[in-house]
């Protein structure tokens, strides 16, 4: 365990500023405030630099659905296992390989001599199926900052005709929606993903705000950043202010990458689907356009997902919280599982499988990260 | 994998640049980013693709969190381990050794 008990600001003198003002902020408030951020890379910066034992006992910032990984649905798991198991060359990213779908992985997969390759990047997927004549998938998951190098990949001409994408891809906007209109929330306002943001504009949640009245601030993914975009977070939310704010501004735009749109929305459409524990998501999916429909595995290939479902999920896996705690209704304590059954070497759900997931980040991190004894460096 | 990682472009054919991350050497594909680059400048590459051209000014703030990443060499950080994911020096993740 590391991290958590090194606070290195690189500039301590501002990040004590930044704590004092969200500790005045709170005391004006006066009462509980609950925040969510959206975004594994913000879980992973908050619980190293042990960020939350800066914040007032009275703000609670929850991870909400940010991990690609972990939101990636069980039958989709499963359509990738089958694929493998029809004798196709799976190739998606390693994060991928030991995440559970109803009763297997793609690991297990791999295990029992099925072909599954890892690769950083769609490009090297590519190549595989330049070195052969068999099916070669590339399973593609995460959000949209990793959709449009799928989408540019998927307008190119040259690709080889073995070459097909199962898109399990996400787009982020919708599940905050979700989690907004859902009765039992307590949350007040999102820190948004500033890389995602790169990519969309944060334009794009104006839309949001002005539906659910509630503050989204972009921030980046030093400490600052985040202690910057708490502030202006806290600061909304205090004042009742429905508003976007860039605290991110050197990399994110209100427009975003034009170009990178452009093509997204060209090879993909926003789809329902469901998110892995947490619920049907009302245009949260990302689906091949049908002039791309001879890239896209599920109309190439009869795909048979009960192939892989086996006898169904294990009596572990269903008493898994991964869905509640990615709508922020509980955390990895409140989970029987959680660093007993369930721990990285041996994970039952896929929060404690990806470097994204909120289980596997508290554990690796020291368990729970907003421990006092982490207090002092800026404070 | 949604926190990408700047480097220092050194060379452009088409749309691939030969970029310089902390003396490793990738290639990246510019087809999404949307700015002209050229040599020395920085980009932010996420699965193999510059998803950005970072200012001139916002270099500094912006490479810090990752030498601080960088410096780490124990092993068992998630984010510096995502980071060397991201330069693809040990395979996006882990496949066989989960960080411990």
């Amino acid at each position: 365990m590391n991290g958590t008990t090194q606070m290195k600001f690189r500039d301590p003198a501002r990040a004590k500023a930044l704590v004092d003002r969200l500790h005045a902020l709170m005391a004006e408030i006066g009462r509980p405030v609950n925040v969510m951020h959206v975004c594994g890379s913000h879980e992973q910066a908050m619980a190293r630099f042990g960020l939350r034992a800066t914040f007032p006992k009275s703000l609670n910032m929850i991870m909400g659905p940010g991990c690609p990984v972990c939101i990636t649905d069980q039958p989709e798991v499963d359509e990738a296992v089958a694929l493998v198991m029809q004798g196709a060359t799976v190739a998606t990213y390693g994060d991928m390989l030991r995440v559970p779908g109803t009763s297997k992985s793609l690991a297990d997969a791999q295990a029992a001599g099925g072909r599954v390759e890892v690769v950083y990047s769609i490009d090297q997927a590519v190549a595989i199926a330049r070195t052969t004549t068999d099916p070669v998938v590339f399973f593609a998951t995460g959000f949209e900052t990793t959709a449009v190098t799928t989408a540019t990949v998927l307008l190119r001409d040259d690709l080889p005709s073995n070459f097909t994408v199962l898109s399990a891809h996400k787009f982020v906007p919708p599940a905050m929606n979700v989690v907004a209109g859902m009765e039992e929330s307590l949350v007040e306002g999102f820190l948004a993903a500033g890389h995602a943001a790169i990519i969309t504009g944060w334009g794009i949640f104006e839309e949001f705000v002005e539906k659910y009245r509630m503050p989204v601030v972009v921030a980046g993914f030093e400490p600052l950043d985040i202690l910057a975009g708490m502030v202006a977070l806290v600061e909304l939310v205090g004042r009742g202010t429905p508003a976007v704010v860039n605290a991110y501004p050197r990399c994110v735009t209100r427009e975003g990458n034009r170009r990178a749109q452009e093509q997204l929305w060209r090879v993909f459409k926003m789809q329902s689907g469901h998110w892995r524990g947490i619920a049907d998501i009302p245009e949260g999916n990302l689906e091949i356009r049908d002039e791309f429909a001879h890239r896209d595995a599920r109309r190439v290939y009869r795909v048979d997902p009960a192939l892989a479902a086996g006898d169904g999920p294990s009596d572990l896996a269903v008493q898994c919280l991964c869905g509640s705690i990615m709508v922020g209704l509980k955390t990895p304590h409140d989970c029987a599982l959680y660093g007993k059954d369930c721990v990285p070497e041996n994970p039952v759900g896929a929060c404690m499988v990806s470097s994204e997931g909120t289980c596997k980040i508290w554990w690796q991190y020291g368990g729970r990260p907003d421990v006092a004894a982490m207090i002092g460096g800026a404070r | 994998m949604c926190l990408g990682i700047p480097g220092r472009i050194v060379e452009i054919t088409g749309l691939t640049a030969v970029v310089d991350f902390w003396g490793v050497r990738k290639q990246v594909a510019l087809d999404l980013v949307d700015e002209p680059v050229k040599p020395g400048d920085y980009i932010l590459n996420h699965v193999g693709y510059a998803i950005r051209r970072i200012p001139e000014d916002d270099i500094e703030g912006t490479l810090a969190l990752y030498e601080e990443l960088l410096r780490e060499t124990d092993g068992g950080d998630l984010m510096a381990e995502d980071v060397a994911g991201e330069l693809g020096s040990l395979g996006p993740a882990h496949p066989k050794g989960e960080p411990s």
